[in-house]
C-alpha cells in the first residue's frame, strides 16, 4: 500500500527538532548494549510488578506489557496546543454531562439526537437532578489521540469514566531516567511525577459541602484479581491515601465510613475504579459484591463524593463521541481545536450504505465495543472477514461505526533488526477539579508488529515514554 | 378520601446477621390529588441515615441495622387525604426525561406475544391515551388475575403465556406493549385501598404509567381495570418492580431470608 506514514523522527531525510538530541543516541547504541538495557528495562518492569493490560483491553492479565525504550517526544510549542485542546474537551464533556442529568439544553437545542443520551445503557436515571460538586462528573479524562501529521492531531475516543494505564506514564519514566540519566541531562523534559500530587489536589477539591475538614480519600479497587490491582495500589502509595474494596467501607448516619485499627473513619472522596454496576447492589445490580450497600443514597444526599461521577459514561460512548465537538461549539462558544475522526453511524441510512459500499477502506467498530475486539480494520482483513462483519452491520447497524483507516503517526522503535518505525497513539490524562490540569506527557502506545495499526496491548501493543521538551 | 395505611414487613433470618442497610421508598409522592397528613417510617432498631428526593421524585431514605439480630421490622403507618385525578399525575415534580422510561428490561421485554397483543390492542385507535387505554384493557383480558399464580420474579412474557398473573405481571405487561408502540411507561409502587369486596391482597399495589403528550404521565391498572383514582397512594417509580422496589436491603451474613408482609389500607369515615 502506497500511504506515507508520518514519520515523528524524520522528515524528508532530516531528523526533526525535537528528536535531534536522540539520534547521537540511538547511534551509540550498538546491538549488543541494546539488548541488555532491553533486558535491564523488561527486569525492572518485573520486579515492580507492573504486567496489567490498559482498561477494558482484555488479555492475560499477568503478561508483562512490552516496553520500548525509544522515547516518543513533542516539542514545547505542539504540546501546547494539544494541552488545550484536551482541557478544551474535557470542559466540553463535563458540561454536557452537567447538562443531560439536568436541564438537557443540549438535546432541546437539537444538536445531539435524545434518543442516544436518554435512551443510552450508560445514563443513569439514578443521578438526574443531580450536580456532582464542583459541576465535575469526570475527574480524569483520558483521550485517545492519534496523529497523521506534523499539525493533525485527532481524537480517536474519549475515556470518561475511570481510564487506566497512568502507572505506566510514571514507571515508564522512572525506568528510562534510571537507565539513561545522561539522557535527561542532555535534554531538558517536562516532568510528569507531580501527577500523583495533582490527583490528589483535584480529587480533596470536589469534596462534598458536608466535608469540613481536610478531606478523606480512598481509592475503591474491585480487589486484586483485577488486572490494574498494580496501578490502583501504586496511587494510593503515591497519593498517601488509603486503598481499600467494598468490604472495608459502610455506610451508617448518612455517610460513609471506612473500617480501620482505630475504629471507622469517615470517607469524603471515593476514586473508584470500579464500574457504575457494580457501586452499590441497593441502587445497582443487586448481586454484586464489589460495592457498598446504601453508597448511593450517602452521594445523592451529598456526603461523598465519588469520582468518576456515576453516569458519565454516557459522555464517552461512540455514538456519543460523534457530537463531541458539537459540545465543545455549544457550551463553550469555542471551536474545537482537537479534530475528531470522521464517523460515520450505520445506524444512519446513508451512512449504512457507504460503510457497506466501502468496507475495504474502513475500521469498523462496535458502539459499546473496547480494546481492540469487535473490530474490523478493512485495509487489513480478508475478504473473509470483511464478509462476517458486513453481516453482522446489515443485522444490527446501531451497535456499528466506522472510521477511515488513519495514517497513524510512527516513531523509531527498537525492534529485532535494528531500529525500524512502528505506529504509535497517546493517552494524556486530564485531571479535572477546582482546576483542570494536565501533566506534559501521558501514555505512548505502540504497534509492535511491523506495519500494525492495532496499539492495543492485547493485540501486540507496547508502550513508550512520552517527552515533552521544556522550552 | 381519607386513608390510613399500616404497613410491616418482617424479614426473618435463620440465624443472626451481623447487620443490615436498607433504602426504602416508602413516602407519598409529592403531587395533586394526594396528600400525607401523617406518616412515619421505622426501621426497629434502626439508624436513619441519607435521605433525599431523587430524579423521578420520589422521596428515599436510608436506614442502617448494626446486629446480631434475626429478625428486621419495617413498619410504615399514616393517614393520606386523597382525590380523583382520573389517573393524571400533576404537580410531581422530576426530571429524568420522559424518553428514558423507553429502555427494555429484562421483566418488560416485549415477546412476540406481547408484540402481536399490543398491534392489535391499539388497531384503530384515535390517540395515544386512547392506545394506552386499550393496552391496558387487553392485558386485562389476557392476563386473568389470580393472586400467588406467579412469582416476584416472573417476567410480562412469561405471566402472558400462562394467562394469569399478579398486578406485578399486569403492570409489566402494559409497560412492555407500551414501550414496544415506542411509549415511556414505568412502574410505580403504591397502595390501593380494595374496599370490603375487594382483593384485599393487593393493598400493597402496583400498576403502569405511560407518557402521554401534553397531558404528562397517567396510570392504567390492569388488575382492576381502571385508572388509579382516590383508592390509591403513589409512592414511587422504576423501569420495572425490581427498579421501583419500595424496600431494597443487604443483610451481612450467609442467611437465609423469609419475609412476611401485612398491609392494611382503610378508609376513615367521614
Amino acid at each position: 500500500m502506497a500511504t506515507e506514514y508520518f514519520n515523528e523522527m524524520y522528515e524528508g531525510g532530516a531528523v526533526r527538532a525535537p528528536y535531534a538530541r536522540l539520534e547521537d543516541w540511538m547511534q551509540s547504541m550498538p546491538a549488543e548494549l541494546r539488548q541488555m538495557k532491553q533486558a535491564e528495562a523488561e527486569d525492572l518492569f518485573r520486579r515492580i510488578g507492573i504486567t496489567f493490560a490498559v482498561y477494558g483491553e482484555g488479555g492475560d492479565p499477568d503478561r508483562l506489557i512490552p516496553f520500548d525504550m525509544f522515547p516518543r517526544v513533542f516539542a514545547q510549542d505542539e504540546w501546547r496546543k494539544l494541552e488545550r485542546g484536551i482541557k478544551q474537551r474535557a470542559r466540553a464533556l463535563n458540561a454536557f454531562l452537567v447538562d443531560v442529568y439536568g436541564r438537557g439544553e443540549i438535546v432541546k437545542a437539537g444538536k445531539i439526537p435524545s434518543r442516544l443520551v436518554y435512551r443510552n445503557e450508560a445514563y443513569e436515571k439514578a443521578v438526574s437532578g443531580f450536580v456532582p460538586p464542583r459541576g465535575v462528573f469526570s475527574h480524569i479524562v483520558g483521550i485517545d489521540i492519534v496523529r497523521t501529521g506534523p499539525g493533525d492531531f485527532f481524537v480517536l475516543e474519549d475515556n470518561c469514566r475511570t481510564p487506566s494505564g497512568v502507572s505506566y506514564m510514571l514507571e515508564n519514566r522512572e525506568i528510562m531516567m534510571r537507565m539513561f540519566p545522561a539522557l535527561f541531562q542532555n535534554n531538558r523534559i517536562e516532568p510528569v511525577d507531580n501527577y500523583s500530587d495533582l490527583l490528589r489536589r483535584t480529587l480533596a477539591s470536589v469534596a462534598p459541602a458536608k466535608c469540613d475538614r481536610d478531606p478523606t480519600i480512598v481509592i475503591l479497587t474491585p480487589g486484586h484479581f483485577n488486572s490494574a490491582y498494580y496501578e490502583h495500589s501504586f496511587l494510593a502509595d503515591l497519593m498517601g491515601v488509603e486503598l481499600v474494596e467494598g468490604a472495608d467501607l459502610f455506610v451508617e448516619n448518612g455517610f460513609v465510613w471506612m473500617r480501620t485499627t482505630e475504629g471507622p473513619k469517615k470517607v469524603d472522596v471515593i476514586y473508584r475504579r470500579i464500574d457504575d454496576s457494580y457501586l452499590d447492589p441497593l441502587c445497582f445490580r443487586p448481586d454484586s459484591m464489589l460495592g457498598v450497600p446504601g453508597l448511593m443514597d450517602v452521594y445523592r444526599s451529598g456526603g461523598v463524593t465519588i469520582c468518576s461521577a456515576p453516569g458519565a459514561g454516557v459522555a464517552d460512548d461512540k455514538a456519543v463521541y460523534t457530537f463531541v465537538p458539537d459540545m465543545v461549539r455549544f457550551y463553550l462558544g469555542e471551536e474545537p481545536i482537537l479534530k475528531n475522526v470522521p464517523t460515520w453511524q450505520c445506524g444512519k441510512e446513508d451512512d449504512l450504505k457507504y460503510v457497506q459500499a466501502n468496507l475495504k477502506e474502513l475500521v469498523v467498530k462496535e458502539v459499546h465495543g473496547s480494546g481492540g475486539y469487535g473490530m474490523l480494520v478493512g485495509p487489513k482483513s480478508t475478504p473473509e472477514q470483511i464478509a462476517y462483519f458486513a453481516d453482522r452491520i446489515a443485522k444490527d447497524p446501531d451497535n456499528y461505526i466506522a472510521q477511515p483507516t488513519l495514517a497513524l503517526s510512527t516513531v523509531p522503535t527498537f525492534v529485532e533488526e535494528g531500529v525500524a518505525p512502528r505506529h504509535v497513539d497517546l493517552r494524556p490524562y486530564c485531571l479535572v477539579g477546582e482546576r483542570i490540569e494536565l501533566v506534559p506527557g501521558g501514555l505512548t502506545r505502540v504497534a509492535l508488529k511491523d506495519g500494525s495499526l492495532v496499539v492495543n496491548s492485547s493485540q501486540g501493543g507496547g508502550v513508550k515514554d512520552t517527552w515533552v521538551l521544556a522550552e | 378520601m381519607i386513608l390510613t395505611v399500616s404497613h410491616t414487613s418482617i424479614y426473618s433470618y435463620d440465624a443472626p446477621v451481623r447487620g443490615a442497610v436498607q433504602s426504602l421508598r416508602m413516602t407519598p409522592s409529592v403531587c395533586d390529588g394526594q396528600r400525607a397528613i401523617r406518616w412515619n417510617i421505622e426501621v426497629v432498631g434502626g439508624t436513619r441515615g441519607a435521605s433525599f428526593r431523587d430524579g423521578a421524585g420520589d422521596w428515599v431514605e436510608g436506614w442502617s441495622l448494626r446486629g446480631p439480630v434475626s429478625e428486621i421490622t419495617v413498619k410504615v403507618t399514616g393517614e393520606v387525604a386523597t382525590t380523583d385525578m382520573a389517573g393524571v399525575l400533576r404537580g410531581h415534580r422530576e426530571t429524568v426525561p420522559p424518553e428514558s422510561y423507553l429502555r427494555e428490561t429484562g421483566p418488560t421485554r416485549a415477546d412476540s406475544g406481547l408484540m402481536t397483543l399490543a398491534q392489535e390492542a391499539v388497531a384503530g385507535a384515535t390517540d395515544a391515551l386512547d392506545r394506552a387505554h386499550r393496552i391496558a384493557a387487553a392485558i386485562n383480558e389476557a392476563i386473568a388475575y389470580r393472586p400467588g399464580s406467579t412469582d416476584a420474579h416472573g417476567t410480562a412474557a412469561e405471566a402472558l403465556a400462562l394467562g394469569e398473573g399478579v398486578c406485578q405481571d399486569h403492570t409489566h405487561a402494559i409497560i412492555a406493549c407500551a414501550r414496544f408502540l415506542d411509549m415511556p411507561a414505568r412502574y410505580v409502587s403504591g397502595y390501593l385501598h380494595a374496599g370490603q369486596e375487594g382483593t384485599p391482597n393487593e393493598a400493597s399495589h402496583a400498576w403502569a404509567e405511560v407518557w402521554i403528550d401534553r397531558l404528562g404521565w397517567v396510570g392504567f391498572d390492569a388488575s382492576n381495570a381502571n385508572c388509579p383514582d382516590a383508592r390509591y397512594i403513589r409512592l414511587g417509580s422504576g423501569f420495572d418492580a425490581g427498579d421501583a422496589a419500595p424496600i431494597r436491603g443487604v443483610a451481612h451474613g450467609r442467611v437465609a431470608e423469609s419475609l412476611d408482609v401485612t398491609v392494611a389500607v382503610e378508609a376513615v369515615q367521614q
